[in-house]
């Protein structure tokens, strides 16, 4: 049966380059349909009615929304090169850190390089104590699913190359060698990927927009 | 297993226990419910969620787990010779998924602002949750296919995401003299909560509507 893949999203957005990742890596092709996230398409429309967003895979027609239910979803259904552990247990400790990632982490580290100078100490802070918290579970680990790229490594990826240009785009310097040398080292190492790096957007691009960005705000 | 063996730090009050309860009753598991006091963490419980020092917390042999749909998660994989919980089927897996991370992110946040806001945001919040409960009821009505439950004939993963917020919503319903699951605007789900109650897995685990507003009031009276 011949398959249809596509994947609705945005080549800015890490949340689509998530998946894209988790496609490549499982060895799935998969035809990659680019929003204009300032005019979405009708079909993005039909597709996610509930949440209007990127990314959307689409399989055989049917629809799938949320960056981490269409990784779970990719990952039962191409068995190649799994994403997460086969023990039930493990798989819980994987989940909880891809969770921290998107309610906690990424949220923190967002708002500490947008806050306005009165914010900016606190923000900082509460970011800080996320990254020092993903730290103490890479601990030696070469990646966080291990020897391997994992979903956490995949759900990580806005700390792994966003962060680096969104904070040099705004003058912020949450992530550091210095501050947190094992994170720094496994950001390094996760960028260096081929399937990763692949499809990242250009850094000059992504600064550009983020200067933008922090123009308009002004 | 032996009942020890298992053990579930939580509060009868919560929604997010209850989810774990009504888990561990559909697999049969004994556990041992080690209820949080009020006010004060347990050092177990700092000990087992030192990331959020939250309940509900499921220690399986000495291992936490936290997070509460992580842990049906966790209990549907481990006791895989019970009743399945999540479908078979990875769309209708991703479904599932999908309306519960709705229900934790869009629609149950608006139980609190209902709760704090001033008069104007109080409407403009209990507007939001009854667009959010035609939306669920659409979904209901997709995904259960004309059967009694999102899971199909037996309560599952949807269900429980869902329905452990039934006592809450009752009690914000008489706060605030609104109804949420209605005869004529929710029909489906107010049929579908009655059957949620009654199922086996659940019974005993919802609190009475008044024991709950009682604590409620107690909860969030000005200090």
């Amino acid at each position: 049966m011949a398959e249809e893949v596509k994947l609705f999203g945005a080549r800015r957005s890490p949340f689509s380059h998530r998946i894209e990742i988790a496609l490549k890596l499982k060895g799935v092709s998969y035809e990659f349909i680019e929003e204009d996230l300032q005019n979405k398409s009708p079909l993005l429309l039909k597709y996610n009615p509930v949440h209007k967003k990127i990314p959307v895979l689409l399989h055989n027609g049917k629809p799938i929304a949320e960056s981490i239910v269409i990784l779970e979803y990719i990952e039962e259904t191409w068995k190649t090169n799994p994403i997460l552990p086969a023990d039930p247990y493990e798989r819980a400790i994987a989940r909880f850190w891809a969770k921290f990632l998107d309610d906690k982490c990424i949220p923190a580290a967002w708002n500490a390089c947008w806050a306005k100078e009165k914010e900016r100490e606190k923000t900082m802070e509460e970011a800080s104590e996320c990254l020092k918290t993903l730290e103490g579970e890479l601990k030696d680990k070469k990646f966080f699913g291990g020897d391997k790229v994992g979903m956490v490594d995949i759900v990580a990826n806005f700390i792994a190359f966003w962060l680096s240009a969104l904070q040099e785009a705004v003058g912020a310097d949450l992530l550091t060698p210095e501050k947190f040398p094992v994170l720094f080292k496994w950001s390094e190492e996760l960028v260096g990927c081929p399937i990763i790096k692949e499809n990242l957007p250009p850094r000059d691009q992504l600064m550009a927009f983020f200067r933008a960005r922090l123009e308009s705000s002004k | 297993m032996a009942g020890k063996d298992v053990k579930l730090l939580g509060a009868w009050p919560s929604p997010f226990v209850i989810r774990a309860r009504i888990a561990l009753n559909i697999k049969s598991v004994d556990y041992e419910f080690i209820q949080e006091k009020p006010g004060a963490k347990s050092e177990l419980l700092l000990k087992s969620n030192p990331v959020h020092k939250k309940i509900p917390v499921l220690i399986h042999g000495d291992r936490p787990i936290c997070e509460s749909l992580i842990i049906v998660h966790y209990i549907d994989e481990v006791w895989s010779h019970g009743p399945s919980i999540l479908p078979s089927d990875p769309y209708d897996r991703a479904i599932a998924r999908f309306w519960a991370a709705y229900i934790d992110e869009k629609w149950f946040p608006l139980m609190k602002a209902i709760r704090t806001a001033d008069a104007d945001g109080k409407k403009a919040a209990i507007a939001q949750m009854e667009e959010g409960m035609a939306v669920l009821e659409e979904a209901f009505t997709k995904i259960s296919k004309g059967k009694a439950f999102f899971g199909g004939d037996r309560i599952g993963f949807l269900d429980i995401a869902f329905g452990c917020f039934l006592a809450w919503l009752r009690v914000t319903e008489k706060s605030n003299g609104v109804k949420l699951l209605d005869e004529s605007k929710t029909p489906a789900l107010l049929k579908w909560s009655e059957r949620f109650c009654s199922d086996a897995a659940v019974k005993g685990i919802i609190p009475e509507t008044e024991k709950l507003a009682e604590f409620a009031k107690n909860l969030f009276k000005p200090k």
